[in-house]
């Protein structure tokens, strides 16, 4: 360890006391982003102490990146600097909870599968179905910005999240919104924290409105010969008066990749084979209520499916359920598992120029030989997983170009796309954050605003922020 | 004002675009607030670059400039404070766009609410947010103040619709903030400008989410004897995790007020009333509305009616949206409130507004979104007695206060605007503010834009809060 390391953990040891100082090397790796590791990861356990750390990595010019269950740290780009990893796993209370309100206020290090038990006693839950479930925090979870299949019914976290306290890269702890479930006092702060990779500000403590949780729920499957197809269905659900709590498209690929060692581990109970079938594109849906309104959904569902085509057809309940509903949500652990060079965009385009955005992006990988799967959520959100089969340099142009013309034509479309994941190496040559954007000046504003001296995750967000 | 200016607008926007005499000004002195200030001129562009140019001469002359849409708000958004040019978007006021396959539109700042809905209600399609203001409020205000309305309960606020803005900041610099397309990478700068209170930019187009209509509506009209029973049946629906599509609550005091304008059917003998509302595919709306009415019944409701058409449930709304129009023929004057509380804590909530009235002299009417804790006691006073103006505005400090020790907020949708900005630290600490001011000053460096709102003024010169009005109020929650 140099002098300035020793000098810089011994001065954290100061704030939170040497135990939770960590500055061997071989433990730092586990917080290691691409090619960088930390000098020191400390463990704060309350808003005082991280401010503390605030200010004194501001003095010292250190560089901090907030982590907490460190599943998502691929995404972005490779920071510029990193100094101080602050984990924020020691600032895990329930602040509150008021089921009779239905609303929660969070320290960001709980684990979302804790809250979630604890919601589930009160029949309640939060409608993030995130990957790496099981072990992310409501913090990670918030600042990666990631989605799930429950965004159908319920939008995003931005859509329910009521307020936030976070401790700027000044040192200051601010709060914006409140514990009510409607408020239009200030402004939204808080939603700019929302997948900012912690670029900000440190978030410390979150407060959401909560859910009852659904009556009995099923899933709809169905396989289509085409892509155009299975997108008629889409369009076939969202013309109706249903209203389903998720919707999904999946390519032929996605029977392999869910049979996978990675996929067995997180759904252990197989889905119908007949239905995941190799050469066809999967359509599903989950759908809940009352024993009439569940029928009335798979009648209307069946019926849907046949006038769109559909080769085959499935409702699914009990554990084959719950197996469905978790390979979606964790769809991108599953595909960054089954390649040494897994990389996945994230298309964003209107929901009816699904099929064209996949038939855009198939094309570009097919004629380069790069095996791929793909998720397309209703809402127009796709994840398009491209899985080679080596990461050698070759490899990597062909993905660098496939991916380079999938961007332009998501753009022409008038939609957007990113590379969230990717391996560390290719990540100078892919463009991570998609295309330049018009309105990259105005957030360099709110970062000069947040983190004047930028010592938050230096480099990794959107245009090297 | 500089005449330079005004003659600079004049030849930008035509003479028929600028009101610039002091009978002009008069109407623009107001909007749904108590709060009175006056601009030095009104403008009415016709496109986004007229906006551009008026942004440009108010740079140039340094004079305040304040967007305003139909100017139903009630907390001053969209008042000259600090005198200035008025921009009154109310002939920017085309559906630019329609596209009913991905559900979204194309707005002019302008347009009004509910006349969106109507131009595609025969796409199965509308608008959510709802104020009770929706046949005059533009979206262009909805967005600004993040509008939200009965149905709001089920459906989310306006920001929970909004996919894209075009804007004006008041550099003159255009922005487009969102994409159609959901997810837009980076900071979520939209997030941000809708319900900035006209402090951050002017909007000048808007992209907006369109929700299927529902396949089943089912309203229920509650009567109850005692408030409480009324109070405690909107705490159990909440916690039996039912969430009615809207569920509105009138007291004995407004029903009467109701009754007697505009006649919608309301028991005039009864301490209360819930209008709810459950809707969705047919099986799923029917058993919420059983289940409804047995929570209400629990709660000793004298009887639950069911509108049997669409003509018995418009009628029933008709009573709850008009309702501070009828207010309005009772008193010179009303001052309505907006403080938001816990859902549970609804019951002891207005036993104590009707305490705090009781100690200020005053009949206070309560008329609000009971679902999700949002309320708007309605104070009448005479804005003529100086005497009796302070008192109204007392006892309305006392009311929010109590919300605030209830763990609620200071206002739940009509803005902090220049009403509440001296009542901000109740809930935010000054590095709170601070930080909320230096996000205004990125984008609105010189102050130019909505000056004198949502923050208090930090100099504390001794502003008069409010001032009182000669004549009735008309105002919409």
């Amino acid at each position: 360890m140099s002098t300035a390391s020793a000098t810089v953990s011994s001065r954290l040891a100061d704030i939170v006391g040497p135990s939770n100082v960590v500055t061997d090397p071989t433990q730092l790796a586990a917080f290691a982003i691409d090619d960088k590791t930390p000098s020191a990861s400390v463990s704060p356990q309350s808003t005082a102490e991280i401010l503390e750390i605030v200010k004194f990595a501001r003095k010292e010019k250190l560089a901090i990146v907030t982590t907490g269950a460190r599943t998502k740290l691929g995404i972005g780009l490779p920071p510029r600097q990193y100094d101080v990893a602050l984990d924020m796993t020691r600032l895990n209370r329930l602040v509150s909870y008021d089921p009779g309100d239905l609303t929660l206020s969070v320290e960001a290090g709980i684990p979302l599968h804790k809250l979630a038990a604890i919601l589930a006693e009160h029949h309640q839950f939060l409608p993030l179905a995130v990957p790496y479930f099981d072990r992310t925090t409501i913090g990670g979870t918030i600042a990666s910005g990631v989605d799930g299949p429950l965004r159908q019914l319920y939008g995003t976290a931005r859509d329910y999240l009521l307020g936030m306290e976070f401790v700027t890269g000044e040192g200051v702890c601010a709060k914006s919104g409140g514990r009510v479930v409607k408020n239009v006092t200030g402004y939204d702060i808080h939603k700019l924290m929302i997948g900012a990779l912690g670029t900000l500000g440190v978030i410390t403590r979150i407060n959401f409105k909560t859910f009852p949780m659904l009556s009995s729920s099923r899933a709809f499957i169905a396989s289509f010969q085409t892509v155009e197809r299975a997108a008629g269905m889409r369009n076939r659900v969202s013309q109706s008066h249903l209203a389903p709590v998720t919707m999904e498209i999946f390519s032929p690929g996605v029977a392999s990749l869910f049979s996978s060692e990675t996929a067995f581990r997180i759904a252990p109970t197989s889905i119908p084979e007949n239905i995941f079938s190799g050469s066809r594109w999967i359509f599903t849906s989950g759908f809940a209520g009352n024993p009439n309104a569940l029928a009335r959904y798979e009648t209307d569902l069946r019926k849907m499916a046949e006038e769109c085509g559909a080769v085959d057809a499935a409702v699914l309940e009990g554990p084959q359920l719950t197996s469905a509903f978790a390979l979606k949500r964790e769809f991108i652990p599953v595909a960054l598992s089954s390649s040494p060079a897994t990389t996945i965009l994230k298309v964003s385009v209107l929901p009816r120029q699904i099929a064209e955005a996949l038939s855009a992006a198939t094309r570009e990988v097919e004629s380069r030989h790069l095996p791929w799967v793909t998720m397309a959520r209703g809402v127009g959100i796709i994840y398009f997983a491209i899985l080679p089969t080596e990461s050698s340099e070759g490899t990597k142009q062909q993905v660098v170009q496939a991916s380079e013309n999938i961007l332009s034509s998501c753009a022409a479309l008038g939609g957007h796309a990113t590379i969230p994941w990717c391996p560390a190496a290719w990540k100078n040559t892919l463009k991570v954050w998609g295309l330049p954007r018009a309105d990259f000046a105005q957030m360099l504003k709110l970062k000069k605003v947040f983190d004047p001296d930028g010592i938050f995750s230096p480099g990794r967000f959107v245009g090297g922020i | 004002m500089d005449s330079h200016a005004i003659n600079d607008l004049k030849k930008l926007l035509g003479a028929d675009a600028v009101l610039h005499r002091p009978e002009e000004l008069l109407l623009y002195e107001y909007d749904g607030s108590v709060e009175v200030a006056r601009p030095n001129c009104v403008v009415f562009p016709r496109n986004t670059k007229d906006v551009v140019g008026v942004v440009q001469i108010a740079n140039r002359y340094q004079i305040p400039i304040i967007g305003r849409g139909a100017g139903t708000g009630l907390s001053g958004g969209a008042l000259a404070r600090q005198g200035g040019i008025l921009v009154v978007f109310s002939r920017m006021n085309r559906i630019l766009e329609i596209d009913v396959e991905n559900q979204r539109a194309v707005v002019q700042p302008g347009v009004v609410n509910s006349d969106l809905s109507v131009a595609v209600a025969h796409t199965g399609l509308h608008f959510a947010p709802d104020p009770s203001s929706q046949k005059a409020s533009t979206i262009g205000g909805n967005v600004s103040e993040n509008s939200g309305g009965p149905h709001t309960l089920a459906y989310g606020v306006t920001t929970n619709h909004v996919h894209s803005l075009e804007a004006v900041l008041p550099t003159g610099e255009l922005v487009r903030l969102g994409s159609p397309a959901l997810d837009s990478p980076g900071y979520d700068l939209l997030g941000l400008f809708v319900g900035s209170e006209g402090t951050l930019a002017l909007i000048t187009e808007i992209t907006v989410k369109l929700t299927r209509l529902p396949e089943t509506v089912k309203t229920l009209l509650a009567i109850f004897d005692t408030v409480d029973d009324a109070t405690e049946t909107v705490v159990d629906i909440t916690a039996r995790g039912i969430t009615p599509a809207a569920c509105e609550m009138l007291d004995g005091w407004t029903i009467r007020a109701v009754e007697a304008y505009v006649h919608a059917g309301f028991p005039v003998d009864c301490a209360a009333v819930l209008l709810l509302e459950v809707d969705g595919v047919r099986e799923a709306a029917e058993q919420n509305a059983e289940d409804v009415a047995d929570v209400c019944r629990l709660h000793h409701a004298r009887e639950v009616r069911v509108a049997r058409d669409a003509r018995e449930r418009d009628l029933l709304w008709k009573g709850r949206k008009n309702a501070f129009g009828a207010v309005g023929r009772l008193s010179p004057t009303y001052y309505v409130q907006d403080g938001v509380i816990p859902r549970t804590k609804l019951p002891q909530t207005l036993r104590r507004i009707n305490e705090i009235g009781d100690k200020y002299g005053f009949e206070i009417g309560n008329i609000f979104h009971a679902g999700d804790g949002n309320l708007h006691p309605i104070i009448l006073f005479d804005a003529r007695e100086e005497k009796q103006f302070q008192r109204a505005v007392a006892t309305a400090d006392e009311i929010i206060g109590f919300c605030v020790e209830m763990g609620g907020s200071i206002t739940g949708e009509h803005g902090v605007g220049m009403e509440k900005d001296r009542l901000m630290p109740l809930l935010f600490t000054e590095d709170d503010m601070n930080l909320m001011r230096r996000v205004r000053d990125a984008y609105n460096p010189t102050g130019l834009l909505n000056p004198g709102k949502i923050f208090p003024n930090t100099k504390g010169c001794g502003e008069i809060h409010v001032r009182p009005l000669p004549v009735a109020g008309v105002s919409r929650a």
